[in-house]
């Protein structure tokens, strides 16, 4: 369904598409590790921060 | 049997033409067949994310902050250690007073035990992301600073980050902590060296454990009471607990007089 469908929008020939997909791969991966992971530690998931505090902790 | 007998006409037909087949499997996909192949798309998709959310949590996080960190190192302009021991002292010790907000670096900590090479920065404040996340080490605002009476008292990461504390487990009584506090600005540049004399594992709420004496909430530090307490979590990946590390000083040395010997030995 979805990869079928990437792989046949992808232009050119079959050497071309391997290389558009690597590249829209690193794409995905940039934009994951830049801005959806961290706001993904920072809001949803915070991982344990190691401090002692009086506060309850989530 | 019967459904046998009409496989000889599909082959006839495909071989009349080579394209037959492709054109005629198609039409086969149902609706639940294509829900079904759908779906397992999304969950490879799910599945590679949540690899890669791993993947960016227990190394990509450590290759920024360990390089973040040690550039930090570098904006303190310490002068390279003095190759020869200098002389200790156990008088009343040099204090920096404590930086105004968040995130000022002020010096550094070094732990032979985690290493020769491991010197990390201290930043003030114990705040996730601007302290913790970046400069590793975090110094609890309004607990005692290096050398003076009461409690330095230190967070940081035990994994993720640059992992500042991940060996906190291995560390001994007896074992050397030293800290150097560096301002360019007043030629303030000093080395303290605490010695770890215990270590305990406790739920986050017991603050007491950074009490200006440990474990000894209220009760005023006397000129014996110069400690260092570190506090990570417990276990790793979890917080659910903190380990805490207390550690006592036992001298000080002007960094231009010269290294303290914990650190020359370490270094051979």
């Amino acid at each position: 369904m979805i990869f079928p469908l990437v792989w046949r929008v992808l232009p050119g020939p079959t050497a071309l598409k391997v290389l558009e997909l690597l590249v829209l791969l690193v794409a995905i991966v940039f934009v994951l590790f830049t801005w959806v992971f961290p706001w993904i530690a920072a809001d949803i998931l915070p991982p344990p921060d190691g401090t002692v505090d009086s506060t309850p902790h989530p | 049997m019967t459904s046998h007998d009409t496989m000889p006409s599909r082959h006839d037909a495909r071989d009349d033409d080579g394209t037959e087949r492709p054109r005629r499997r198609r039409p086969r996909q149902t609706v639940g067949g294509a829900l079904v192949a759908l779906l397992a798309e999304l969950l490879i998709i799910a599945g590679a994310g949540t690899g890669l959310y791993v993947v960016w949590t227990a190394w990509w996080t450590d290759v920024v902050a360990v390089n973040e960190q040690s550039k930090l190192v570098q904006t303190l302009d310490q002068p390279e250690p003095k190759k020869i021991v200098g002389t200790e002292r156990r008088d009343a010790a040099p204090v920096l007073s404590e930086p105004p907000g968040l995130s000022t670096v002020f010096g550094t900590m070094q732990i032979p035990r985690f290493g020769s090479d491991y010197n990390r920065p201290i930043g003030e404040g114990t705040d996730r992301e601007k302290v913790l996340n970046t400069i590793g080490l975090g110094h609890y605002q309004d607990t005692a600073m290096p050398g003076a009476e009461g409690n330095f008292a230190v967070a940081g990461h035990r994994v993720t980050y640059g992992k500042p504390l991940n060996q906190i487990a291995d560390l001994k009584p007896g074992d050397p902590i030293v800290v150097r506090v560096t301002d360019a600005k007043t030629k303030f540049d000093v080395w303290y060296v605490y010695k770890v004399t215990d270590s305990q594992i406790v739920t986050p709420d017991h603050i007491e454990t950074i009490a200006p004496v440990p474990n000894k909430p209220g009760v005023a530090p006397s000129a014996e009471d110069r400690w260092l307490t570190l506090t990570a979590c417990h276990p790793m990946w979890s917080a659910a607990q903190r380990y805490i590390v207390h550690a006592k000083m036992d001298y000080w040395m002007q960094a231009s007089d010269g290294t303290p010997k914990e650190l020359t030995e370490a270094a051979k």
